[in-house]
């Protein structure tokens, strides 16, 4: 039996894995990250068009800061969110910014002077002042009310990625490629570590460690259409769940990015939009602003979804042979501005559409993007019921976006999440020991052996690729933008006899080692897991909430449902239960977001949050500063190393 | 759906190392082509629906994550972004990257290359201490992040490795891919390394010098990076260190 001890394991090569793993390495800890594929390869390196921090050095950005951050985030939430998570991400995102520029992410400058841009589809003359010039600028995003996603070109994530991976390789981390994390080892509630198999010889082993972190992404892959890469299959999700102890949360909220090009589902990032692009409909016509006269294309991404899918509903979508779609129309932004600031889109608009986006439309429609679901944490990373368990990233419901993610937001909670979560889980390595007897370890190695030789013996039964697109299929028409009550039953039911059915899988090619249809098969049970929780989620929640829309639940229900759902695996069983979110203790109590009619039917608590918060700031001195007065409403934790306040060109208040 | 009716011809290389008296060869697989399709959804089909023991790696099957480089008639290339309609005969000849180690059909090991390549050119901001991140960055002129940014875009796809013949003769030659890097941190002045600290690594014949400029890689890098120019520029900085 092969066992590779360490203090911090990391599941999970991309931004938030290496990050914390660099944490651990930073504070004098044994460290190691598993991944599937080589780090620089992570669906990290696809966020194209920023992260979100309040530098405030743009114009644009002008008098930005904590607060404004949270406030959009927590509103982008609908009020979903832990706020007090909100508070810990908002302050160190712009420490987070100002570290990858050190370790050489080549982020765009402010430039002094006048420049063109475009803004609700005018031009405008915008005025860089002297003192920025050459501080690290931003770039308009939905949902946003300033100018705050730090970019470079359309490729951040990358250059983010790439940064990163160099300074975990410059600390000497070593990263075990194509290797898949199968199963967490756990005894008395409490994680050792993971039973991994290599995916080129076959060979399983355990890898033992004092803290165990998952940061293995998020699960678009359960759907059909979705702008994730193919690595985003949500086992390392699955593993915390099957665990039987460690719960997942909020895994119906899923969110559909507008703009993914028809047919190949990759996205064109939301700096499309921010940049000035706007969507246009079969006749050419722009229509955001009669759903949103006020923010238009850039509301925030669910808004803009629902909108688009509207539109389309009524007969003014673009016929295609795969289906209806609108238009990106970039056009107006101009060549010069395309080929330097959206120079991926333009490669992605030449290689798969065989279109020039300064010439012509794009065709885009919603699409799967991302999971605010995942593994239940604390605000210190760490699974509330599994301990030595952490997870980070789009992996985690740590919880940063409740209901909805802003845009510029999840490349931003990856590396602020693994500086955060990183020193708590270096403070975990350093206070505890690690004591587990290796029959334990044995007995879930004998397992998963097992599991593996089954698959390998049987001679006849399912087809694996075959169920996928069952689940796939079932997701994408049922689990999708616009749900009711009848098509999640169906869903359900239909993912409960597919689960099944995947207890019989049988594979054509029997051999254990390099072998893409056994890699599958030892997945497609634990995505489809996820698949139900999303949909018996989804099938519960009789409310609309940010991306979770009910077309026979319209209205926002605080009344009931401002609780976050868990998902626990109880005899192989899926069990629902909720944890209330305490609106007295919240900063912001729950209102209006500011999209559409108002249908909240709002929280008791609510009005008395509100005058008890009213009072608070009245004792107050009438001086106090923004600092004082938010401490007063809700206190938050924070590592102390990101304690100290953020500075800001001409801002004194640091 | 389907606007050509074409069939496609895939002649695709076969072996799998670890499969006792396994003999490399070429096999033939037919498939209806579809409207857009491209290299990706082609082999996935054929491994969902004819062969699962296809062995080859995508992930983002969008062009930016390099994972899915191959020899695609005769040229190194991502196979995610080559749509099927780029062949007039309608038959396409697969082979895995030369110069990588093979793990099976067409996926090789980019990821150890790459790892060794980055830690031999030290590929990472040398700075003489972390600084503070609570306080303002440092400034940079707007077109030297554009610049850097430029050479930064490499994706590691080894594209460039696989089609430079100095790299096929000399195992230990640097190759493309390690200049580019080091032409974007020499660029970077966040990076402290002097002309001379670069002349360690790339003052010799498995560096800069040894290129025979035949410029396999200019020709072959799927995000047209400027090749030519940095390594002709990074001999012009070596003669001089």
């Amino acid at each position: 039996m092969k066992i590779i001890y360490t203090d911090s394991l990391v599941i999970g090569g991309g931004l938030a894995g290496l990050r914390i793993a660099i944490a651990s390495r930073q504070r004098g800890l044994d460290t190691l990250v598993l991944s599937l594929i080589p780090a620089k390869r992570s669906h990290s390196a696809a966020a194209q068009g920023g992260m979100q921090a309040s530098l405030a050095s743009s114009s644009k950005g002008k008098e930005d800061n904590e607060d404004v951050h949270f406030a959009d985030t927590v509103k982008g939430s609908d009020w979903g969110c832990d706020q007090k998570v909100a508070r810990m991400f908002c302050h160190v995102a712009p420490k987070a910014v100002r570290e990858l520029a050190q370790w050489g992410v080549p982020w765009n400058r402010v430039k002094q002077g006048d420049r063109k841009a475009i803004v609700n589809a005018r031009t405008v003359t915008i005025s860089e002042r002297a003192e920025d010039h050459g501080l690290i600028t931003a770039r308009d995003f939905g949902g946003t009310r300033k100018w705050r996603t730090c970019y470079t070109s359309d490729g951040t994530g990358h250059s983010m990625l790439y940064a990163m991976d160099n300074k975990a390789i410059s600390l000497e981390i070593p990263v075990h490629e194509r290797k898949q994390a199968i199963a967490l080892i756990h005894h008395d509630n409490r994680c050792y570590g993971a039973v991994v198999r290599d995916m080129v010889s076959g060979e399983l082993m355990a890898y033992v460690a004092k803290a165990t972190t998952v940061a293995t992404g998020g699960f678009g892959r359960i759907y059909a259409i979705t702008t994730n890469a193919l690595i985003c299959d949500g086992v390392g999700t699955a593993i915390a769940l099957e665990t039987g102890v460690a719960p997942l949360a909020n895994m119906e909220a899923v969110q559909f990015h507008p703009t993914a090009i028809v047919p190949a589902g990759i996205l064109t990032t939301e700096g499309c939009r921010g940049d000035g692009g706007v969507l246009r409909d079969v006749d050419g016509h722009r229509f955001m602003p009669e759903y949103e006269p006020d923010k238009a294309e850039l509301a925030s991404r669910d808004v803009v979804s629902r909108c688009m899918t509207e539109h389309m509903r009524k007969g003014k979508g673009v016929p295609s042979p795969y289906g209806d779609h609108l238009w990106l129309d970039i056009t107006i932004l101009g060549r010069e501005h395309i080929e330097k600031n959206l120079r991926e889109v333009k490669e992605i608009c030449d290689a798969f559409l065989g279109i020039d986006p300064a010439v012509d439309y794009i065709p885009v429609r919603p699409t799967q993007h991302y999971s605010m679901g995942g593994i239940r944490t604390d605000h210190r990373g760490e699974s509330t019921h599994l301990k030595g368990l952490f997870a980070a990233g789009e992996a985690a419901c740590w919880d940063l976006h409740g209901f909805n993610r802003l845009g510029g937001n999840s490349v931003a909670e990856t590396v602020v999440a693994g500086m955060i979560v990183g020193e708590y889980v270096a403070d975990f390595c350093q206070q505890q020991s690690l004591n587990i007897d290796s029959r334990v370890i044995e007995s879930f190695i004998d397992t998963e052996r097992g599991r593996i030789d089954t698959l390998l013996g049987r001679k006849s039964g399912e087809n694996c690729f075959q169920l996928r697109g069952e689940m796939c299929s079932i997701m994408t028409r049922k689990v999708g933008i616009f749900r009711n009550g009848k098509d999640l039953q169906e869903a359900v039911d239909e993912l409960t006899d597919l689960l099944r059915r995947s207890r019989d899988i049988a594979l054509r090619h029997r051999v254990s080692h390099a072998n893409p249809e056994l890699e599958l098969a030892i997945a497609l049970p634990k995505m489809l897991k996820l698949a139900l929780c999303a949909a018996r989620g989804a099938l519960a929640r009789t409310e609309s909430r940010g991306a979770h829309s009910r077309e026979d639940y319209p209205e926002r229900n605080d009344h009931e449902w401002l609780k976050r759902s868990l998902y626990f695996l109880r005899d192989d069983e899926i069990v629902l239960d909720y944890e209330p979110l305490d609106v007295m203790s919240m900063e912001l109590p729950p209102g209006f977001r500011g999209y559409g009619a108002d249908l909240t039917s709002h929280h008791p608590d609510t009005p008395a949050r509100g005058a008890e918060i009213e009072r608070q700031l009245e004792t107050l001195d009438a001086d106090s500063d923004r600092f004082t007065r938010q401490q007063a409403l809700m206190p938050f934790e924070i590592p102390e190393k990101y304690q100290p306040r953020n500075h800001r060109s001409g801002v004194e208040d640091a | 759906m389907n606007d050509s009716g074409r069939t496609l011809t895939f002649n695709i290389f076969r072996y799998d190392p670890q499969l006792p008296g396994d003999q490399p060869r070429m096999q033939r697989y037919q498939l209806e082509e579809t409207d857009g399709m491209t290299l990706f959804i082609a082999l996935t089909r054929l491994r969902e629906e004819q062969d699962p023991s296809l062995k080859f790696d995508f992930v983002c099957r969008a062009g930016i994550c390099g994972s899915c480089a191959m020899v695609i008639n005769g040229l190194p290339t991502l196979a995610c972004r080559t749509l099927t309609t780029t062949s007039q005969s309608g038959e396409f000849n697969l082979h895995p990257l030369p110069a990588f180690a093979l793990i099976g059909d067409l996926s090789v090991d980019t990821g150890k290359f790459m790892r060794e390549m980055t830690e031999r050119i030290e590929g990472w901001i040398h700075a003489d201490e972390d600084g503070d991140i609570h306080s303002l960055e440092q400034r940079m002129e707007p077109e030297l992040a554009t610049a850097i940014y430029e050479l930064d875009r490499c994706i590691e796809c080894g594209c460039c490795v696989a089609a430079c013949a100095t790299r096929q003769m000399r195992a230990g030659f640097l190759s493309p891919v390690g200049f580019m890097k080091l032409g974007r941190f020499h660029l970077d002045p966040r990076d402290t390394r002097t002309d001379a600290d670069y002349y360690e690594v790339l003052g010799n014949e498995d560096g800069v010098f040894g290129c025979m400029s035949l410029l396999g890689c200019q020709d072959n890098c799927p995000k047209n990076l400027p090749h030519q120019v940095q390594i002709a520029y990074l001999r012009r900085k070596m003669l001089q260190a």
